[in-house]
């Protein structure tokens, strides 16, 4: 592999590094005719990133290698080659990436103002290719907007926030903040916007759906969108179903998906989502005196709380499944799906983030091939060798 | 009971977020009362507060454009809350460029303020968002704990020095010593000590004034007419709780006074323009 970015793109190159960084610990790297595919995953398997550059993105793109070059190294040290942005706009004439000719290194070298050289040599380890199996022209929804759209639409949340509801009817769009039901549902401030289908490009809605998913991962795309100026598209479907989150333009290609929490309650809040009337000037139903009465009397009747998490849904028929059931699909004990909930918060090695039960990936395997399916050697890839390179 | 306001105007917008703000900064949960003409934040000077107390009073119409109120009946025509304030600044925050802002008490899950902006859009549909923020509805059996606490009887009484500077020796004098003395005199004399087995450090502040209490309790101002001016009365207060205190601080008040009673008890009060903030910070031996 052999190729040069020169230019305002090697800011974009670093800022899509850097997005990527903030989902998951390893960068994919995978140089191919179409271009050259930069992908990363989270430690739950809930959360996927991948960038496609064109080979017109790069002044120069050879691949001699042809299809057998894939490696993975972590993205802590791509992302020092890339440190300071302010700094790369500003001194770097191009960057240069190329793989050492003994195949343990890939260098990058950035060719500076004044003659000045950096060279970093990475080291790689090889790694099967990481996929992820979604089809965004499947889906029921689709909304598409400039970014400052929607990073005005997050500033309303605060930092911390880690998932937001997504709800659509025919004409409007709600981003709720979710409240975990394990946290105590009566001291949790909820927060609410609503946005008519004026301010987006594109909005189209098939079903009226409601989905939830991890805020802070959404946050990395955008602030790549927003300094790219690239609109920002969303694609999804229903509770359960991943939601991918695009920007494309003639040269590169991204794409974030995200999984969905799998809930049950979705009917109900579809439901809701249908009624709320445009933003209500008056609050003539929640007026507090009904509920006094109710207080001094008696118990208040408990907060509506959305109905326990179903173990999660099984993905759509004809695609090639990993049992979707544990959160940690590289557990040798694979749970069925329909297994009680309960018995999966016992198990052990649970990797922390509990919220998301619902997964999309299909084998890592490509389908066809003789270890697709799910086999206990495919740990192994996912594992990273315990012998590193120097 | 009903509360239905509204605010127009961004800079009462700005000036009630900022004040909300500096309470946000002051303690975690405090009591909203609301009258037909003011709203107070308080915080009573429990020990489980560690004995600070804190009564901020601001006159809503200087901030709503809209004020309703029913209390919980015709002769407490008030309403008592309890609430984060952090929760409510935040929700402020983000309406700071709105067109209006709604703060009506509901019942969603539970009750709540629900705060509500309009915020402009470059189309011509308008963008509303809605905070909920969750509140305990204080019952009036128990409204005697959150009244006007009353000015104690002071020994001395003087304007503090600017709070920047105040703020910058707290916390250098933080990393020193848990404990701080305030002693000032009635000849515009104030000093900040702390003394540990190691070392002692003291600012002293000059000029700074007295305030002039009328002598409405006429035995206040003879006590203090005998007592020498040039008479140091101290106090020593826990440092980090004068130290929250002056870093919460978001704004200048036009005035800063600190009454000291030997040994019990200082009272802090900052004067804005439509807003008064007074704060008791306990005496500890």
């Amino acid at each position: 592999m052999d190729c040069v970015v020169t230019g305002g793109n090697v800011k974009v190159l670093a800022k899509a590094i850097h997005s990527l960084s903030r989902i998951g610990d390893e960068l994919y790297l995978e140089p191919q005719e179409d271009g050259l595919t930069l992908r990363t995953v989270n430690s739950s398997r809930s959360a996927y990133a991948c960038f496609l550059f064109a080979p017109l993105f790069f002044s120069r793109y050879v691949n001699p290698e042809g299809h057998g070059f894939r490696c993975k190294m972590a993205i802590k040290s791509v992302q020092a080659v890339f440190r300071s942005l302010a700094t790369l706009e500003k001194t770097v004439e191009k960057c240069h990436i190329e793989l050492d000719a003994d195949r343990n290194r890939l260098t990058f070298t950035l060719h500076c103002k004044h003659g000045l050289l950096k060279t970093h040599n990475l080291s790689f380890q090889d790694s099967e290719s990481l996929q992820a199996v979604f089809d965004k022209d499947r889906s029921t929804n689709v909304l598409k907007a400039q970014p400052r759209v929607l990073t005005d639409t997050v500033l309303n949340f605060p930092p911390s926030l880690d998932e937001v509801t997504v709800t659509v009817s025919d004409e409007r769009v709600w981003f709720r903040n979710h409240v975990d039901q394990e946290a105590e549902p009566s001291k949790a401030m909820l927060t609410e916007l609503c946005l008519s289908s004026d301010e987006f490009d594109h909005f189209e809605v098939r079903a009226r759906s409601s989905v939830t998913f991890c805020l802070k991962e959404l946050r990395g795309l955008l602030v790549f969108a927003e300094s790219t100026g690239l609109p920002v598209s969303m694609y999804f479907d229903k509770p359960g179903s991943p939601v991918v989150l695009s920007v494309t333009d003639s040269v590169l290609d991204g794409n974030f998906v995200l999984a969905t929490l799998s809930d049950e309650s979705g009917v109900q809040t579809s439901d809701r989502a249908g009624t709320p009337a445009p933003p209500a000037d008056d609050f003539m139903n929640d007026e507090l005196e009904s509920y006094l009465i109710a207080m001094d009397t008696s118990m208040a009747a408990g907060p509506s709380v959305p109905a326990p998490l179903t173990p999660p849904a099984p993905l759509a028929p004809g695609r090639v499944v990993s049992p979707t059931a544990t959160p940690d699909p590289w557990s040798p004990a694979h749970s069925e799906p329909g297994e009680d909930l309960t018995e999966e918060e016992e198990e052990p090695g649970r990797p922390p983030n509990k919220k998301f039960r619902s997964l999309f990936f299909g084998s890592v395997y490509p389908p066809g091939s003789p270890l697709g399916g799910h086999t206990p050697s495919s740990q192994k890839v996912l594992a990273s060798d315990s012998e590193d390179d120097g | 009971m009903k509360f239905r306001s509204k605010i127009i105007d961004i800079g009462c917008l700005n000036n009630f977020t900022r004040v909300v703000t500096t309470i946000s900064k002051l303690t975690k949960t405090c009591v909203l009362r609301l009258t037909p003409d003011n709203l107070y934040f308080v915080l009573s000077g429990k020990v489980a507060n560690g004995g600070v107390g804190m009564w901020c009073e601001l006159s809503q119409a200087k901030f709503f454009d809209e004020f309703q109120l029913e209390g919980v009946s015709a002769e407490a025509n008030e309403i008592c809350l309890e609430l984060a304030p952090d929760n409510l600044s935040r929700a402020l925050k983000t309406a700071q460029n709105a067109k209006t802002v709604k703060i009506k008490l509901t019942k969603k899950h539970c009750p709540c303020l629900t705060i509500a902006a309009e915020l402009p859009t470059m189309s011509s549909a308008s963008r509303v968002v809605t905070h909920d923020i969750p509140v305990d509805v204080i019952p009036k059996r128990l409204w005697n704990d959150f009244k006007e606490p009353s000015m104690p009887d002071f020994d001395v009484s003087i304007y503090m020095p600017p709070l920047k500077i105040m703020k910058n020796v707290v916390d250098r004098m933080k990393n020193l010593s848990n404990f701080l003395v305030i002693e000032a005199n009635m000849n515009g004399e104030m000093n900040l000590k702390i003394e540990t087995d190691l070392v002692s450090v003291a600012t002293h502040f000059r000029d700074l004034g007295n305030p002039p209490w009328a002598g409405g309790d006429g035995s206040q101002a003879g006590a203090n007419s005998q007592r020498d001016p040039e008479a140091m009365v101290q106090a020593r207060v826990d440092v980090r709780k004068l130290q929250q205190f002056l870093m919460g601080q978001q704004f200048n008040p036009s005035k800063a006074m600190c009454n000291i009673v030997q040994n019990t008890i200082i009272h802090l009060i900052l004067l804005y323009e439509d807003v008064s903030l007074q704060y008791f910070i306990p005496a500890v031996a």
